[in-house]
């Protein structure tokens, strides 16, 4: 394989503390070696007045499975006008806030990504999920089984059986070729199927007689139980409603007492995905506000928790979630188009387009509140850049929350461009904030910090010898920041060069190799359990659609696997 | 305002998209670089320049130039379209998406037209000389913003699902309308003043319909109200006002619901 030598460029590691200092980096067969492990045929790049980071992680979007594609058939507009091909080695791509896979590969490629989570994918569909993963060129991908709604889940620890929750969890992972535990309204989908909600953690799930506080916690267990590489991953209760953040700070407060066990140096016990929808004050549309300090003061003090922000890019988009009931909501608020599928006894899904629309003084404080919870962050190593893509804004509009994050200039200017300015300020603390995320605090954000959180911190996010060589270099120069923020802004929109395994895949913003995109997935081995082998076997004779055997990914759908063993045996 | 003439030399064997064609695309351009803009024939990329002889040249802004199109362009897709201020007019027919999302100008079809035009039109005048086909002034498929301004005008028939989801503007159809009008329009006025086959403003929210001849069967959620007088292009006459879609949501103003409305000549 290529050996490669970045000369000159500024390099930001948070992994290593390197903060901007020049420094040369070494890749041979697809990994960062010391300089010295090089042989003289090194290709030279030279990165002279650019900045250098490992490859970005995307820690939570909806980039594959049925869901998305609902979003794809339901709405041909979204791609009006995309059905030319562009010059070079890349297909046409399709689609504004739903793309085709094609165009999700190569667009977080050209941003400097090199991985994305699929942050909710159904069990029983999860074949399609991978089958989309595998042809979405360039960037290694993984997927997230939701459990919050789940009938077996529901029934273990509505008895606190955590060891038969574990075995059925990781049988779930091994079936799916999944990654971790996410979690989306716990018990609130499933009280959905009854014309309910959980509206708070202390709302009963009809029949089930389980609170999501007893379901999360329980979950958290479990999770610990099995030490897997990623901590639970929740999107709470009574998402996008004026005064829900109480409920957030509930949910939060459930992480105290607990403790992370596992051996992929991970050190929260939950992630809390796209907080800006759950830090919402007020009891209505008219004195709806930013509660993201109060959010925030919690998360800097408690170190068991990481969290992404879902920023809200203002743009015309399509919200999908497992969140069944919240779609069913939004519709009825918004009359554009609704769509749902329910998944038999494990989740619901829901589809429908939104405009975050600037004129509008909602979105304005949703667009506030995004990003100030990034700014109020104290440790960028536990607080994530997403757009929770594409429910707050397509993820192709990185580079400009980017440049809201890094420039007070550009803040102020989106600010004075909104229609009810002053509402939006009077709701939000924004407009009071000039902090500045420096390159090296986006680095934490969107490398380091995604990385540790998921247990792949040993290999990825970080530039140090030994670690995968996914690099993204940009035309940003730190000894010379742009005093024009759109200057930033187009520096994160087409990386100088993209390394992924060491190889170049994109070069000068222009997609040049497909690279060998990779599914990670979490192999969890536990003791043999007679009872969950039982429930298992009883539940697909009564109650699915399919019979067991047909059930599990197979191995083809997944022929590119970077497998994560764990032993839960002990 | 300067005059580009586009006379076609050579018909495609599939269909051309024509969406360079436009007042806005041509402006401050000479004959030359013209014929240099890009048109897809298929997956393939051609130039306007291979499918069309091109004299004259563009005035310095959309508003000042016109485009003359001479030949058979009904294998010509998306001609004028998005186009802002200017004029072009066809000699011809032209196919799909002629006039779509339209914001200005004047553009002009001397035969027919095919399906899919004046999608999403905003503003601007739209003359059909002939027949229109299916879902003129509607919506893109998938989408809620149909019709939002400007005016249609079409000398013949028009087919079916016209203006669906049509939320503002004026669509006048001198002959006959196919099934399916209005569907789910939230404002607008379309005027026919031939006969209607039936489906006139299912789960329309606002917005009205114009009826000179027949409607073939009115749709159930539809409630008589009374007799108006209106003077509809040029013409005084007594019309039977109708209230609707009752089965689907109405906004409400000054605490009254706010019907669609469908006014029937006596
Ligand atoms: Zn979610
Ligand atoms: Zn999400």
């Amino acid at each position: 394989m290529s050996e490669y030598i970045i000369r000159n460029g500024h390099v930001f590691d948070p992994v290593q503390g390197i903060k901007g200092d020049k420094k040369d980096i070494a890749v041979k067969d697809g990994k960062i070696v010391e300089t010295s492990a090089l042989s003289a045929s090194a290709k030279q790049i030279d990165a002279k007045g650019k900045s250098i980071m490992a490859g970005a992680m995307e820690v939570h979007a909806h980039v594959a499975g049925p869901k998305v594609n609902l979003g794809r058939w339901y709405r041909p507009e979204d791609k009006l006008f995309d059905s030319h091909k562009t010059p070079g080695m890349t297909r046409i791509e399709g689609g504004k806030s739903i793309p085709t896979v094609f165009k999700t590969g190569y667009s977080y490629a050209r941003m400097g990504y090199t991985f994305a989570m699929e942050a909710a994918m159904p069990p029983l569909y999860a074949r399609h999920v991978h089958e989309e993963i595998h042809d979405t060129p360039i960037i290694d991908e993984a997927a997230l089984p939701v459990f919050g709604n789940n009938w077996f889940m529901l029934e273990y620890l509505k008895n606190h059986e955590i060891e038969n929750n574990a075995a059925y969890v990781a049988w779930t992972l091994n079936q799916t070729k999944g990654y971790g535990i996410k979690i989306v309204n716990p018990g609130g989908t499933e009280a959905w199927a009854w014309g309910l909600n959980c509206l708070t953690v202390n709302d009963p799930v009809p029949y089930f007689e389980i609170t999501p506080a007893e379901i999360i916690k329980g979950l958290i267990e479990t999770n610990e139980y099995l030490g897997l590489p990623h901590s639970i991953h929740i999107h709470g209760n009574n998402l996008g409603n004026p005064g829900n953040y109480n409920v957030t700070l509930d949910t939060l407060k459930l992480v105290e007492g607990y403790k992370a066990k596992n051996n992929f140096g991970r050190k929260q016990v939950m992630h809390a995905t796209h907080v800006q929808f759950h830090a919402y004050g007020g009891d209505n549309w008219g004195n709806f506000e930013s509660k993201a300090k109060e959010i925030m003061d919690y998360v800097n003090m408690e170190k068991s928790i990481t969290m992404d922000t879902g920023n809200v890019t203002l743009d015309e988009t399509t919200t999908m979630t497992a969140d069944g009931p919240f779609e069913h909501h939004l519709g009825g608020l918004n009359h554009l188009k609704w769509a749902n599928v329910d998944v038999e006894l494990e989740t619901a899904a829901g589809v429908v387009p939104y405009i975050y629309s600037p004129n509008i003084t909602v979105c304005g404080i949703q667009w506030a509140i995004g990003l100030e919870l990034a700014l109020y962050a104290k440790d960028p190593m536990r607080c994530f850049i997403t757009t929770d893509h594409p429910n707050a804004g397509p993820f192709t509009r990185y580079p400009r929350v980017i440049k809201w994050l890094m420039s007070k200039k550009a803040r102020d200017a989106q600010i004075k461009a909104f229609k009810n300015s002053d509402k939006v300020v009077a709701a939000t603390n924004i407009a009071t904030m000039d902090r500045e995320i420096t390159l090296y605090e986006l680095a934490a954000m969107t490398r380091a910090g995604p990385a540790a959180s998921l247990g792949l911190g040993k290999d990825y996010g970080g530039l140090k010898p030994g670690m995968n060589a996914d690099i993204a270099i940009y035309n940003i120069n730190p000894d010379n920041m742009p005093s024009d923020p759109e200057e930033i802004e187009k520096a994160f929109s087409g990386v100088a060069y993209l390394f992924k395994d060491g190889k170049i895949c994109v070069k000068d913003g222009t997609v040049v190799d497909n690279g060998n995109k990779r599914t990670f997935w979490v192999d969890v081995k536990v003791k043999p359990n007679k009872q969950v082998a039982h429930d298992v076997k009883e539940k697909f004779l009564k109650y699915y659609s399919v019979n067991e055997g047909n059930y599990p990914v197979p191995d083809s759908f997944a022929p590119h696997p970077y497998v994560i063993a764990v032993d839960a045996t002990q | 305002m300067k005059t580009v003439t586009l006379t076609v030399k050579q018909a495609p064997e599939l269909y051309l998209e024509c969406e360079n064609i436009t007042p806005d695309t041509f402006a401050g351009k000479k004959a030359d670089e013209i014929a240099q803009l890009p048109a897809y024939q298929g997956k393939e990329d051609t130039t306007l320049g291979e499918y069309f002889t091109i004299a004259g040249e563009a005035g310095a802004t959309a508003a000042e130039t016109q485009i003359i199109l001479k030949g058979d362009c009904s294998k010509m897709k998306y001609i004028g379209i998005k186009m802002t201020a200017g004029e072009v007019i066809v000699n011809s027919s032209t196919d799909m998406y002629t006039g779509g999302w339209m914001k200005g100008g004047k553009l002009v079809v001397k035969g027919d037209v095919h399906s899919f035009c004046g999608l999403g039109m905003e503003g601007g005048e739209f003359i059909i000389e002939g027949n229109a086909g299916n879902y003129l002034g509607a919506s893109y498929r998938g989408d809620w913003r149909g019709m939002q301004g400007g005016i249609i005008r079409v000398k013949g028939n028009v087919g079916s699902d016209i203006c669906t989801f049509m939320n503002g503007g004026e669509l006048i159809v001198e002959g006959n309308a196919d099934v399916h009008i209005a569907t789910h329009a939230e404002g607008g006025k379309i005027v026919i003043k031939g006969n209607v086959n039936r489906r006139v403003g299912g789960q329309m929210v606002k917005g009205e319909v114009i009826v000179f001849g027949k409607i073939g069967l009115m749709m159930p959620g539809y409630k008589y109200t009374k007799d108006v007088d209106l003077e509809v292009d040029g013409t005084k006459a007594n019309f039977a006002e109708y209230v609707g879609d009752l089965g689907e949501r109405h906004p409400k103003r000054k605490g009254e619901p706010v019907y669609g409305k469908i006014f029937l000549k006596k």
